[in-house]
């Protein structure tokens, strides 16, 4: 087992103890802008499927590639712009008039 | 394709972004920088990997091109959709995440040297195939039942756990015969397709009233799979942002079952709401009679009530009734009346859904109410006001151990003074149970959409 492996191993156990301590903070309320937060995160696999695509070989890799960085590009774009329409609502008393067109 | 320090420390900022926008969101008012700091952290990611693609103009081409494709479908879905509909929209997000998942891994393993793929590359590739295809192929079901296009109500059949066990053995096998050798592109593409009947199969059992909570999970997978992927192209950014959604996905999933008084395994393997306990004709199972009133009643008895409390369930979202709702607490703020809105935590269709179908219609946060903070005061409520809402009321969850919602937290609506019940019919709630408060002689139904019976009623409250 080389160490590199053995980094990212630990990278994921630690990552796996912040993922829950982050989240047990975060009142009932926001869930479902959290679910969409986190969806978005998720999104990162574009970095994975662009590092693929500008490596692959042939016809059937890149035809692959191509359709992952599509369905991740719209997993991170749609998950955050969703996600913010959500959040731009979350605000306290606002004064009358202040509505959004 | 390790990148050098320099990148590494890069993805490392944009790691501690995401884990910084992850805890902003522990606050209303601080949400929204939250998911504009992941944002930027994402926005770094990105930047840091366009000098890593060195390869042909071709591989580059297509790239842009598949970003191109992707941006503006992601952002017009998003601007698009609904509020009511969000649930379905968080599933296809995420299912088309989980599909990218596990196309990255294939591709990785199909251009594997001759010799075959090292254990500590097979390994993580099967596994993210397999959860990222599942995740796919689930949402997408997800998505059907929410959406309505197909029913949304358990669908099973005899020798269905047969099936579904069958099509987890054959992917067992499969799985272990390619970490083992290494190589076989055919039987990897035979693993994806297979992964994708599951997923499926899986969720097909599985109710609508449910679904948030099997959402919530394929989220969590959607992140393992990116986890498993970071460990296929070496990337320590999947691997965190990964394992972040993964980590904080499940325990969101046992929160929201949790919510309904259930465990997860029954969630999942129950075919809950399968049975239609009691009949859903206009008279109860008992034979018993319902008391309807008008709106001119009702608004009177509102207009004259001290202290109201709304209940607003999926109903009121359905008939995109939040505005005329806050309409209706206006005009009875300014006649002196307290009101404050009752929310369950899984009112709509996901815990906080009705937080922001609220939000949306400018209620005040300082409004609404969460269960355990409003249950005490439903004793010195004058009236009820339940708007749409059926199931996270009813007193079967508190009384009747034989309930398939036995044990599920509810609103107390029924110690108020009077109830009003605002229904399209005595149709049983999204959990398919019948209601006992219905036919309790305080409670009052008035008939009809949401909306409309809320326009009326604001006449009828600004007429008393």
């Amino acid at each position: 087992m080389s160490a590199h492996l053995v980094a990212e191993i630990s990278i994921f156990v630690l990552a796996v103890f912040v993922g829950f301590a982050v989240i047990s903070r975060v009142p009932t309320i926001l869930h479902t802008p959290l679910m969409s937060g986190s969806n978005a995160i998720h999104g990162v696999i574009l970095v994975g499927a662009m590092l693929i695509t500008a490596t692959a070989h042939g016809a059937l890799q890149l035809a692959i590639g191509v359709v992952a960085v599509v369905l991740a590009t719209i997993n991170v774009v749609g998950g955050y712009v969703v996600t913010d329409r959500m959040l731009e609502m979350f605000k306290s008393r606002q004064p009358p008039g202040s509505r959004r067109p | 394709m390790i990148p050098s320090p320099a990148y590494a420390l890069i993805y490392l900022a944009a790691a501690v972004l995401f884990i910084l926008g992850l805890s902003q969101l522990s606050s209303p008012r601080h949400a929204r920088r939250g998911n504009l700091i992941a944002a930027l952290g994402m926005l770094v990611a990105f930047a840091a990997t366009l000098p890593l693609l060195h390869r042909t103009e071709l591989n580059l081409g297509l790239i842009a091109l598949g970003v191109v494709v992707g941006a503006p479908i992601g952002a017009w879905a998003a601007r698009a959709v609904r509020m009511t509909a969000m649930p379905q929209m968080v599933a296809t997000f995420n299912g088309v995440g989980g599909g990218a998942a596990a196309l990255v891994s294939t591709v990785e393993f199909l251009r594997a040297p001759a010799g075959g793929a090292a254990l500590t590359l097979s390994l993580p590739v099967v596994f993210s195939v397999v959860i990222g295809a599942v995740s796919f192929s689930g949402s997408g079901v997800a998505y059907a039942k929410l959406q309505e296009l197909m029913r949304g109500t358990p669908i099973t059949y005899r020798g269905q756990q047969a099936v579904n066990g069958g099509v987890a053995l054959a992917i067992v096998a499969l799985a272990v015969l390619l970490v083992v050798t290494g190589v076989g592109g055919a039987a990897l593409l035979g693993l994806l397709l297979l992964a994708l009947v599951l997923g499926v199969a899986f969720v097909l059992p599985i109710g609508g009233a449910d679904m948030p909570v099997v959402i919530s999970l394929l989220n969590a997978f959607t992140g393992l799979a990116v986890a498993g992927d970071g460990f296929v192209v070496n990337s320590p950014v999947l691997i965190i942002g990964g394992t972040l959604v993964g980590a904080s996905g499940t325990l969101l999933t046992k929160m929201m079952s949790d919510a309904m008084g259930r465990s997860l395994g029954n969630v999942l393997f129950g075919a809950f709401g399968q049975v239609v306990a009691g009949s859903a004709g206009p008279v109860g199972a008992e034979g018993r009679s319902v008391r309807s009133g008008s709106a001119e009643d009702i608004g009177t008895l509102l207009a004259y009530a001290q202290r109201v409390v709304i209940v607003p369930g999926y109903g009121l979202a359905v008939a995109q009734a939040q505005h005329v709702a806050k309409e209706l607490a206006d005009a009875l703020e300014q006649r002196g009346v307290t009101v404050e809105y009752a929310i369950h935590p899984v009112a709509g269709r996901m815990p906080g859904h009705m937080n922001v179908l609220l939000a949306e219609a400018n209620v005040p946060y300082d409004q609404l109410k969460e269960m355990d903070a409003i249950n005490d005061s439903f004793k010195t409520t004058d009236v009820a006001l339940v708007v749409g809402a059926n199931d996270v009321v009813n007193p079967a969850a508190r009384n009747s151990p034989g309930s398939p919602i036995y044990g599920m937290p509810i609103l107390n609506v029924d110690e108020a003074h009077q109830i009003v019940f605002l229904k399209r019919s005595m149709r049983p709630g999204f959990a398919g149970i019948d209601n006992e408060l219905l036919y309790d002689p305080k409670t009052v139904m008035l008939f009809g959409d949401a909306k409309a019976s809320l326009t009326k009623l604001v006449g009828a409250v600004k007429a008393a």
